[in-house]
């Protein structure tokens, strides 16, 4: 492009503008035009050329008078004075005899947007509701809208309003939708234009004659009519059938739109009209435009929340595609992991495998963290392709594949061991400081394990010196801290050099300030030092949220249809960086709704990396000793005849125990408020116990009163020498329940002020809460006594319960 | 509702702003090429926010095509139209480059502010619009005495070539009217194939997604009927006639298209418009008629030297002839990409029948048996002309009334590769 611009140009601009011999040859004075806005659109300024151009409006070339025209609209704020000349010939062009010229005068007129103009502009304007020609009025209707946000405080004509209202009726398609545009605009501070029985039924009749963009506008103002009857709803819902399967996506998209706010009432309509819409959808996703490939992908991602099973027959359709750009992929991935089954998880699975070594690192990741999403739910496959991903020893794929299993570790623990394994040899190919955060954070919690925890740590221990990421020194801190928790001998003396380069030589305030707590932790005995540190190592209560409870409907029909779904991917994208799984969850919540505390983790993930990261560290400490790092397991596993001995044995004893003081075993009991749990199947009440590893012995048959479960499971602690068995029967009598009691042999040193406060909390909310009769009793038996375990399987078990009935409401 | 609109070329260069509310002010394309370009990687995000402007782009012809707007506003409608937009363009300047939008950006002002006022979309069909439209396209090719090749001495048409020069669809569909040129229709049927095929050579998934084409240069054209095949059927159940089912499992039309006699004769009625148009548009998934075209038996490993071998012997499975009839050694050449890490493998002209092999040698550092499995997949991108992988054709194509003078059709039909992968 030849170099524009400047005071030169302009000025020969002007001269030839203003020569005569130009003036009077058409050709060379639309040429000279030409130029003017070709440099305008350059980014020119041409505004000094504006008398000039004014002049030149008045030809009878229609196509000079659209090339100035576009010129003059884009300067006229700027010359206010001066536009007033172009008014007149403006006003003359609004009498002529070729339609054309009048819409085009008008247009432009309404365009210049000036206040002062305003009283010129009226009287044509109005003049141009009653044109004979279409064209025409399609201009002068929009202009009305022009006109009013120009000057938003003087009120419009109600006379005005009434044209308009009557100008729906007009035989011209595209006036009657601007008609409704401008009306909407108008009338913002009403509400918009009025929508009643009368005008609905004739927009619904002429839809037909609109052509697509028209549609999509009345589909769309529409969406705030209520019928008056079920019968006028059907109505509606079956004459716009044929639109919501319309090959043209933007109809389809608010024909959709319109039928879940008109059932917003009526969601079994609302799910068959999402099936309906499957194939268009599936079709606009192998468009040939890859901006609506991915529009339609994003729009299928909120149509599954409430219908997870809607494609997954057509898995297939959302593989990637060779030459796909990588925003496309990570969505069709995202959309993979959702649909997968039983039937389709090895192909799932192959296909993903395949994407892992995509060249773009970024679809690398997103497929790598897919993987490990399905892993939630089919850990053993997903475990060995992760493995053996680490064997090609890229570090872009290592990394991710690292903070994947951490974060499969902490919903999946039975995973540990696997991962453990794979851990080993990592270290020489990561590079990136997420990856390397990834790794401590697993030597840390899972070093007893991990046989060469030590040496790895000893040399990252080593180069601390030249650590440039404060998130890999403050993980690195934590991480021998806890690997001198269980393996003191080989750790006590980096221990010591790490806390001495970062007291005495580092220069960040956070790290400084996390060694030195650690130090005067030290201090406080080991005892101390190991309630502080060993937070949970995971929390299996997610797991049972792997079959996502479908949405309701309205929870995104706000947002179909608008930028909204298109944008959250960035987001997610985004997170692909974060903390450790723990920071996520620094409130275990126990009375929390968990599809809540799912949904926000993606955000609060978001947070916790960079400067965020000293306040996580400081609750993640706050965090661990008000849950105590507990794991569960079925081993050794007790026959029903066995638990009922023991059950029996222990219930007779009880009370001889609780006056004799000798504590081998302790009672609790306890009111958890899940109201519809008693009519849970069985068969959903054990999957879920399963999960967490309780087994469930013996039930009564649901809705019989009283209702029961027994149920066992042994706890192992990380610092207690040996695990305990909990025995425990949910009892619900359908009666109201005596004040809940907490039978305690001695007083509790092991619990804390937080597990009291805790209970109290519990015991008053339960007076309080009103007509607390759906609450279901919980008994438990342990031995030996471990108040700490205790109140942790409690929690857990809090937790099921209260995620089974939340899905049962 | 649409605030501004703006063309920008694949470098920053603004071509074409036009805003349409005058609410927005400041540099909106200043802080969008910003965005774009402080993103890593060649694909930004098709939506993207600063400061309440929200930026919905495309890419079409190595331009991007961007609307700002509010955030209520409905994607599909405004992505819909941006391609609309591209193609009203391509239509009337009659190839879409930074060029012919540069050429003609007068046109495209015009074209504009006929078609979205107050940004509110108008209209978008080319009948509505030819009304209007007052400046003639610039071709961006310059005069060319080899564009006369087809034309005879004195003038007159010589009849004699049966192929249409793959240029007679590529231009401005307003200069037929200027120039007297020559009437044409084009019918296209193009399929776009997405096959996965597994490392052990079975078929993985296969869809073709379709769509008839009709770009038209007629003047004056009522009526035009389109014959498919007689054996066209839809969906599993309904199979006609006794030949070779050409079976599709979704077709959706253009509203403007006819039926009546789709269900008996498999005949399209339409009025073409001029310009270009998607009649139909159709899908098949995972059940090809006939074999995939093309399969791939790799070899890979690696030598004593430590250097990555990869043997491949591609082969043709479509019926002999069916491409080109020139044996003529096809001059292929291969690339190493090292930005991208591939080997690019380019084989101008493959017959049906063929088997091509060719053995690549890679200097690998640091190479282990575990990098093996790192290779892979194939992608394939091919264009089969003469072919449609569904096997639909056109029977027949008949106007009325009949074209005086030399009017022109052309059937076209191609098969384009939207992603062919073959895993190793």
């Amino acid at each position: 492009m030849p170099y524009l611009g400047g005071e030169e140009t302009v000025r020969e601009l002007r001269r030839a503008l203003s020569n005569p011999n130009v003036q009077s040859d058409q050709l060379r004075y639309r040429n000279t035009i030409l130029k003017v806005i070709r440099a305008m659109s350059q980014g020119v300024d041409m505004s000094g050329l504006f008398s000039e151009m004014v002049k030149a409006c008045a030809t009878v070339d229609v196509v000079q008078k659209k090339l100035v025209y576009v010129f003059l609209c884009s300067y006229a704020a700027l010359n206010p004075e001066l536009s007033l000349l172009v008014i007149n010939t403006l006003r003359k062009d609004c009498q002529d005899p070729n339609p054309m010229v009048r819409s085009l005068a008008l247009r432009n007129m309404t365009n210049l947007r000036l206040p002062s103009l305003v009283e010129y502009v009226e009287q044509p304007l109005a003049a141009g509701l009653r044109d004979r020609a279409a064209c025409v009025r399609r201009v002068a209707v929009l202009g009305w809208a022009k006109l009013h946000n120009l000057q938003a405080s003087s009120e419009i004509d109600a006379a005005v309003v009434n044209e308009l209202y009557s100008l729906l009726r007009d035989p011209d398609p595209v006036v009657m939708v601007n008609c409704l545009r401008a009306l909407e605009e108008i009338l913002k501070d009403e509400g918009g234009v009025a929508i009643n029985k009368p005008i609905t039924h004739h927009l619904l009749n002429r839809l037909k004659e609109c052509d697509i963009w028209g549609q999509c506008q009345v589909l769309r103002v529409l969406q705030r009519y209520r019928p008056q009857s079920e019968d006028e709803l059907f109505d509606i819902l079956s004459l716009l059938d044929a639109s919501l399967v319309s090959p043209h996506p933007p109809i389809m998209a608010a024909t959709l739109s319109l039928f879940l706010s008109l059932c917003s009432g009526q969601p079994a309509v609302s799910l068959a009209a999402l099936e309906r819409v499957r194939g268009p959808l599936l079709a606009a996703c192998g468009s040939g435009s890859r901006e609506m490939r991915f529009t339609a992908l994003c729009h299928i991602q909120l149509l599954l929340r409430s219908i997870p099973g809607l494609m997954g027959a057509h898995y297939k359709r959302f593989f990637c595609g060779y030459a796909e750009p990588a925003y496309i992929k990570q969505r069709k991935m995202q959309v993979l992991v959702e649909l997968v089954n039983d039937e389709n998880v090895a192909m799932l699975l192959d296909e993903l495998k395949g994407y892992c070594t995509d060249v773009n690192a970024e679809t690398a990741q997103a497929a790598i963290t897919a993987i490990g999403r399905i892993g939630r739910s089919y850990s053993d496959r997903c475990l060995e392709i992760l493995t053996g991903l680490l064997g090609l020893k890229q570090d872009h794929i290592t990394s991710a594949v690292v903070q994947t299993m951490r974060d499969l570790v902490w919903v999946c623990p039975q995973c540990s061991d696997t991962v453990c394994f794979a851990l080993e040899g990592c270290e020489e190919t990561l590079q990136d400081s997420q990856g390397r955060q990834a790794l401590l954070w697993l030597l840390g919690v899972y070093g007893e394990r991990v046989s060469s925890a030590p040496y790895t740590l000893e040399v990252f221990i080593d180069g601390v010196r030249s650590e440039a990421s404060l998130g890999v020194k403050m993980e690195l801190l934590t991480a021998t801290m806890r690997l001198f928790l269980c393996r003191p001998a080989e750790t006590q003396d980096m221990l010591g050099r790490l806390l001495h380069y970062c007291i005495e030589e580092e220069t960040d305030m956070c790290v400084r300030d996390q060694a030195l707590l650690y130090y005067r932790l030290l201090h406080c005995g080991i005892e101390e030092t190991r309630k502080v540190l060993q937070g949970r190592r995971s929390d299996p209560s997610l797991g049972v949220l792997i079959g996502r409870p479908a949405e309701p409907v309205s929870q995104w029909a706000r947002s179909f249809n608008t930028l909204e779904p298109l944008r959250q991917g960035s987001i997610e994208t985004e997170s692909v960086s974060r903390g450790s799984p723990e920071h996520t969850m620094f409130d275990p919540k126990p009375n929390a709704d968990l599809s809540n505390t799912l949904d926000c983790s993606r955000i609060e993930k978001v947070h916790s990396d960079g400067d965020g990261r000293c306040s996580d560290s400081s609750a993640d400490i706050l965090a661990s000793s008000v849950a105590a790092p507990l794991s569960l397991s079925l081993f050794p596993a007790l026959s029903p005849e066995e638990f009922e001995r023991l059950w029996l044995q222990q219930l007779a004893l009880h009370a001889e125990q609780e006056e004799a003081g000798k504590e081998d075993f302790v009672w609790m009991e306890e009111c958890v408020r899940c109201p519809t749990i008693p009519r849970c199947s069985p068969q959903s009440l054990q999957a879920a116990m399963q999960l967490v590893n309780i087994q469930t012995l013996a039930f009564t048959p649901p809705q019989t009163l009283p209702w029961r479960v027994y149920l066992y499971t042994h706890t192992c602690l990380d610092d207690a020498p040996h695990s305990t068995l909990i025995l425990g029967e949910l009892l619900y009598t359908g009666e109201e329940p005596q004040k809940a009691e907490v039978h305690k042999g001695s007083a509790d040193g092991g619990v804390g002020a937080e597990g009291i406060e805790d209970e109290q909390a519990r015991q008053g909310m339960e007076a309080t809460a009103d007509g607390g009769q759906e609450a279901v009793k919980v008994t438990l038996r342990q031995q030996p006594r471990d108040d700490k375990a205790l109140k942790g399987f409690l929690s857990i078990l809090t937790t099921v319960l209260h995620t089974l009935s939340s899905e049962r409401a | 509702m649409i605030s501004q609109i703006f063309i920008l070329s694949s470098k920053g260069d603004h071509l074409i702003y036009k805003d349409f509310r005058g609410e927005s002010g400041g540099d909106a394309v200043g802080v969008f090429y910003e965005k774009v370009t402080a993103l890593t990687g060649d694909q930004p995000p098709v939506v993207m926010s600063h400061k309440g402007l929200h930026f919905v782009h495309v890419r079409q012809g190595g331009l991007y095509w961007v609307a700002t707007t509010t955030a209520d506003s409905s994607p599909f409608t405004i992505i819909e139209f941006l391609n609309r937009l591209s193609a009203l363009v391509k239509d009337y300047c009659g190839s879409l480059s930074e060029k012919s939008v540069q050429m003609n950006f007068a046109l495209i002002y015009e074209l504009l502010d006929e078609a979205v006022d107050y940004g509110y979309i108008q209209t978008t069909s080319s009948d509505v619009l030819k009304n209007f439209i007052q400046t003639e396209a610039v071709s961006s090719r310059p005069f060319s005495l080899f564009d006369l090749s087809n034309v005879g001495l004195f003038g007159a048409e010589t009849q004699q070539s049966k192929v249409a020069p793959s240029s007679a669809a590529t231009r401005p569909i307003q200069s037929s009217r200027e120039q007297g040129g020559k009437s044409e229709i084009f019918v296209d049927v193009i399929e776009r194939m997405s096959v996965v095929i597994g490392s052990n050579g079975m078929l993985m998934k296969a869809d073709v997604e379709g769509e008839i084409r009709v770009k038209c240069y007629l003047p004056n054209c009522s009526e035009m009927r389109i014959g498919l095949n007689e054996e066209f059927s839809i969906g599993k159940s309904q199979l006609r006639g006794y030949g070779a089912a050409v079976r599709v499992d979704e077709v959706s039309f253009h509203q403007m298209v006819r039926l009546d006699e789709f269900d008996s004769h498999r005949i399209l009625r339409l009025c073409p418009s001029q310009g270009e148009q998607m009649v139909m548009q159709y899908q098949l998934s995972d059940d090809l008629p006939s074999a995939p075209p093309f399969r791939l038996f790799p070899t890979i490993e690696r030598d004593s030297g430590g250097r990555l071998l990869m043997y491949l012997k591609l082969r043709c499975d479509l019926p002999p002839k069916s491409l080109s009839q020139e044996l003529s050694s096809p001059d292929q050449s291969a690339e190493l990409k090292p930005q991208s890490r591939a080997v690019v493998w380019k084989i101008p002209r493959f017959t049906g029948g063929m088997q091509l092999s060719a053995l690549f040698k890679l200097e690998v550092p640091g190479l282990s048996s575990a990098s093996l499995l790192e290779v892979g997949p194939v992608g394939l991108s091919f264009e089969l002309p003469k072919l449609t992988a569904t096997g639909l054709q056109i029977r027949f194509l008949r106007l009325s009334p009949v074209q005086p003078g030399p009017s022109q059709r052309w059937v076209r039909y191609v098969t384009h590769s939207d992603s062919y992968t073959i895993r190793i």
